[in-house]
């Protein structure tokens, strides 16, 4: 368990702006039900994790895998939710695919430089890359965390 | 209020930004159920932004029904009024809930009392 709640909420700003991009133009969203709103999503994780790990005990595996999460997405009665995440995720897989074959390429060019030299600093990139690929689209803007976004 | 910011939006729209959320945030959420030992890549792009279609989903559904549509805003107790009413918000329910004004839960309160006192 963490030992800062706050560490288990989502950033303010981002939720802020996908609340309004959900809602039509000019709507005020108080205070009080973005933060809400935001816990609620966290809630939601929670949730949405411990219904996917149950598919996934079921199925004697420690991985959570993403048959688990969209299995749970529907046990928790969010079926509108499958086809777009099914969706994503093929954009998904199919830009990771691309990724990981540019960073293998460059590995190839590499090593045909010095064997012995890359075997660590084969190590540190994958490293490097697997932190990349989880975390370059969504964090663009890491600053934005401690953003308290003023409504007029 | 400005919304969109021509510079950035050409960006986005190359990059098309699957996900906005910061996945290793939600991976910290994840990790503190308990049981769960690992989660891989896909299943945690998937939680992300099934949050994401969530706060959506959320937001959109507590503005339709709830009473701040007159006034054009979306307000806590649109939200709370949402996780009672939607069966799938039901989960919601404590910690979102509706508030009441505490002179009338302190007459409820007396109420109870009253009643006990009955017997």
């Amino acid at each position: 368990m963490a030992e800062r709640p706050e560490d288990l909420n989502l950033p303010n700003a981002v939720i802020t702006r996908i609340i309004k991009e959900a809602l039509p133009d000019g709507v005020n969203v108080s205070k009080e039900a973005r933060r809400a709103i935001s816990q609620a999503a966290s809630v939601f994780v929670l949730y949405a994790t411990s219904c996917a790990n149950n598919f996934a005990m079921k199925a004697k595996r420690k991985t959570l895998n993403a048959g688990d999460v969209l299995a749970a997405m529907e046990e928790m009665e969010f079926e509108r939710f499958l086809e777009p995440l099914r969706e994503a995720l093929e954009v998904y897989k199919k830009d990771q695919k691309g990724r990981k074959e540019v960073s293998e390429q460059k590995r190839k060019d590499k090593e045909k430089k010095t064997d012995s030299e890359n075997d660590k600093s084969r190590e540190e990139e994958e490293e490097e890359e697997e932190q990349q690929r989880m975390e370059e689209e969504p964090e663009e803007e890491p600053e934005e965390e401690e953003e308290e976004v003023v409504e007029n | 209020m400005a919304q969109t910011n021509p510079g950035k939006d050409s960006q986005a729209s190359e990059a098309k930004k699957l996900i906005s959320l910061p996945t290793s945030r939600v991976r910290l959420i994840m990790k503190s159920s308990p049981d769960v030992s690992s989660i891989n890549q896909d299943a945690l792009f998937l939680t992300t932004k099934a949050t994401e279609l969530f706060v959506q989903h959320l937001a959109l559904t507590s503005f339709n029904n709830g009473s701040g549509r007159e006034a054009n805003s979306l307000d806590y107790s649109d939200l709370a009024k949402t996780a009672e009413e939607t069966d799938t918000f039901h989960f919601l329910t404590d910690i979102l809930p509706k508030k009441i004004l505490a002179r009338d839960y302190l007459e409820s309160l007396e109420q109870l009392q009253d009643e006990d006192a009955d017997f």
